[in-house]
């Protein structure tokens, strides 16, 4: 090993192609599907679909690697999630929202990856290189648990005689939960991951992962958000009303150990998508720096790199700033993506990326909006809509606060009791 | 590819910089300030490690080939222990790796073999100047060719060991460039201040002012020979020495302030456990996570000699400077008001954190 940071191969080649996607597909749509909500882009959702078929791959998931069939030839190192964050990272620069949409397993197969048994994930992740595009989402939140997952009030309690799940509650801010969901006749049957209690008592031990197909009588999305940002993607509220499920799709031990190493695992997803999403920001706050550069040298002002700060204007102080925010949460974001490839825990390094991507997309976003002036505010351009699509970056996934939360316990090695 | 990974020699190399940092510099750190003294053993000592020995190949006296990667990762570990330190263990790179980088044939076989070969030995440069917009492409410092010499003319200020150096770099502008020119500390027209420098910190690093007054050197002591040099290579190793001193300074007192915060009580438990203090911790630790990157990918790009090495240095420099300050403030914050008072370190990390803004040229990778 060595430091290094050139880019890999394929990463080159892939960012080429999904340049064309971003500007072709996503940035010619970006300002209609803001202004349309709740209108589906599917186009892009079936180009998508196809494109990624074609590969061989049904979703935005790290690739997997192949077995080496050459014992002799020198193993290459592990890239997949590498490349998935810089696919990510993209398409985000093209449209952040449609990303989200990107049809494919998105949090709810990553979930049944993380915790599910190879049975399961035969079962559950078979769907995405199938015909139909196919959507999966995660629920988590609800109105009266956020942050604060063991405040889940959902229930998934075992029905003996049918030997069923019966889950009952109601779950908010799901992406992509209605396409998802909803039976559309353009997608394939998708499914949602919902945490429920399996027992109130065990607090956060009792918390369970639960496989809810497309389709279950008493599962239905009750409202569509209208939200600052992100508008094209669907963020929903599914209610759940004794709802039965197949005793099998429950991810993880059907039984209660007084110990919460089956939650902590849940939360080890977390590790690996942080990061991910870290980078989404980054998109858009790349997409936002890049226009404002443009715009600047239109109107005849280049930044003087390299003068000292006494001698710079303050727009080029502002812009070189922003660079070096940037570039920097970049590179904690490929760090974090490097470590999860290698299999070395990254819990602080993947927290450490959020919270300085979430930092520097909304720092940039507003900086970039305020000066450009009138330009800036117009809806005539974009960067006042990366602005509000920005500022979910330090919400989801883990606020800024919870994420310093992790990389406070993490450096100081305190326990969540010891540092609430 | 991507990796974030040192090789196992910078392991080892980092290792042991680490332990002569915590051990012998961390340990002289407080009394060197307040005396304004280094011990010369330990400066010896430091120079035993041999960071500048392995940059130079064998041809010249050396054992090893320049590495900014393993520059900068060694220049934080250093700077760790303490700053001034630090810089007096490295102030012979001032002089010898801008020969290397962009010196004749002749002028390395003249200086190289000779600093490398024997103890450590006060050659210095001359860079910093006087002015609130000291701008390094931009020198108030000239050298003009005058017949077959240069003649050079400024005040240069901030130059370590100039008192009882060999020879200075000196950094003067020439035909709109910044060059730099070999001068003899006793070359008539040269001559330092009685006085040492007397900045809010470094205490311990003996600074002083040069003057340049019609200085005349021959053609042959232009760094490069006659055609002179690129700076731009000279410029971004005193920028990542200066950024990766800052990471060196920073963890230093990020982890000082951390263990404080893990020790000290406040209404009934740490005062770690308090979001307000435990918040500011991970802040710190993210910024020069983030910092680190950057010089790292930087100190990288050089090695590769890539295109956009030089701004990527820039960058890194200017980032690291705005962290190293918001963390050794914070530090102090985080001691409320023993980090106000001498006895603990945090206030000299402060005083030296700011200087991070205006003292590129103090060290070289």
């Amino acid at each position: 090993m060595a430091i290094e940071f050139e880019a890999p191969k394929p990463i080159v080649q892939m960012q080429t192609v999904l340049k064309t996607v971003a500007e072709e597909m996503m940035r010619s749509k970006s300002r209609y599907f803001d202004e349309h909500e709740h209108e589906i882009p599917w186009d892009y959702i079936e180009f998508m679909h196809t494109a990624m078929k074609s590969m061989g791959v049904g979703a935005l998931v790290p690739r997997e690697e192949k077995k080496a069939e050459d014992p002799n030839k020198p193993k290459r190192p592990p890239i997949g999630y590498q490349l998935l964050a810089s696919q990510i990272e993209m398409l985000a620069w093209g449209d952040v929202g449609m990303y989200l949409i990107t049809p494919g397993g998105g949090l709810g197969a990553a979930a049944v990856q993380a915790a599910g048994s190879p049975e399961q994930q035969a079962k559950f992740l078979a769907r995405f290189i199938e015909d139909k595009p196919t959507f999966a989402a995660m629920c988590m939140t609800e109105a009266g648990a956020g942050s604060d997952t063991s405040a889940i009030r959902a229930r998934a309690v075992l029905d003996e005689k049918t030997h069923e799940w019966v889950l009952n509650g109601e779950k908010i801010f799901v992406t992509a939960g209605d396409k998802s969901l909803t039976e559309y006749k353009q997608l394939g049957r998708g499914f949602i991951v919902v945490w429920a209690s399996i027992d109130p008592s065990a607090g956060r031990a009792g918390m369970r992962a639960f496989v809810v197909e497309s389709g279950t009588p008493g599962v239905r999305v009750v409202k569509l958000e209208h939200k600052l940002g992100i508008r094209v993607s669907d963020t929903a509220s599914i209610s759940m009303v004794d709802a039965h499920i197949p005793f099998e799709n429950i991810l993880g031990s059907p039984t209660v150990e007084k110990t919460t190493t089956g939650f902590k695992g849940a939360m080890a997803t977390f590790d690996a998508t942080r990061p991910l999403v870290a980078i989404s920001g980054l998109g858009v706050a790349r997409a936002a720096l890049e226009f404002l550069k443009g715009k600047l040298k239109e109107n005849g002002i280049e930044i003087r790199y390299g003068l000292p700060r006494q001698k710079l204007t303050n727009i080029e102080r502002e812009v070189i700033d922003m660079d070096i925010m940037l570039k920097s949460a970049w590179l904690m974001v490929m760090k974090a993506v490097w470590m999860a490839d290698n299999k070395k825990p990254n819990a602080l390094e993947s927290s450490m990326s959020k919270v300085k991507a979430g930092d520097v997309t909304t720092r940039i976003t507003q900086k970039v909006v305020e000066i450009l002036g009138p330009l800036g505010y117009s809806r005539e351009f974009l960067a006042e809509k990366w602005f509000r699509d920005a500022k979910i970056t330090d919400i989801y996934e883990g606020t800024g606060q919870i994420n310093r939360l992790v990389v406070a316990r993490q450096i100081l090695g305190y326990s969540g009791s010891e540092l609430r | 590819m991507y990796s974030f990974e040192p090789t196992e020699e910078q392991h080892m190399l980092v290792d042991t910089v680490g332990k002569y940092a915590s051990h012998d510099l961390r340990t002289i750190s407080r009394e060197a300030e307040e005396s304004r003294e280094l011990p010369k053993k330990l400066i010896g000592k430091g120079w035993e490690l041999g960071l500048l020995q392995a940059s130079i190949p064998e041809s010249f006296g050396g054992f090893g080939e320049r590495s900014a990667v393993t520059g900068v990762l060694a220049v934080e570990e250093l700077a760790f222990g303490d700053l001034a330190g630090a810089l007096a263990v490295m102030t012979p790179s001032l002089f010898a790796l801008p020969v290397l980088l962009s010196g004749s044939e002749d002028q390395k076989k003249e200086y190289l073999p000779k600093i490398i070969e024997g103890d450590w030995q006060p050659y210095t440069a001359a860079f910093i100047e006087n002015a609130f917009d000291f701008d390094a492409n931009d020198l108030r410092t000239t050298a003009v060719l005058d017949g077959g010499e240069y003649v050079l003319n400024g005040e240069k200020a901030c130059v370590p060991f100039a008192k009882e150096a060999e020879a200075i770099l000196i950094y003067a502008r020439c035909d709109g460039r910044t060059q730099g020119f070999i001068v003899p500390r006793s070359a008539a027209g040269l001559s330092v201040g009685d006085e040492r420098e007397r900045l809010m910190g470094l205490n311990a690093l003996p600074l002083y002012r040069v003057k340049l007054e019609n200085v005349k050197i021959p053609a042959a002591h232009r760094l490069g020979g006659a055609a002179g040099h690129a700076f731009e290579p000279v410029l971004a190793s005193m920028r990542l020495a200066s950024a990766s001193a800052a990471l060196g300074v920073a963890r230093a007192a990020f982890e000082y302030s951390r263990d404080y915060a893990r020790e000290r009580e406040a209404f009934g438990v740490k005062i770690a456990q308090k979001q307000a203090v435990a918040f500011m911790l991970a802040e710190m630790r993210t910024e020069i996570e983030a910092m680190r990157l950057l010089v790292w990918q930087a100190a990288w790009k050089l090695d590769q000699e890539k295109e956009d090495a030089f701004n990527e240095a820039y960058l890194a420099s200017t980032g690291a400077a705005d962290m190293v300050m918001m963390v050794t403030d914070r530090a102090v914050q985080i001691l409320g008001g023993h980090g106000y008072i001498r006895e603990h370190p945090v206030e000299m990390w402060l005083r030296n954190g700011r200087g991070f803004a205006m003292l590129t040229g103090l060290a070289m990778i």
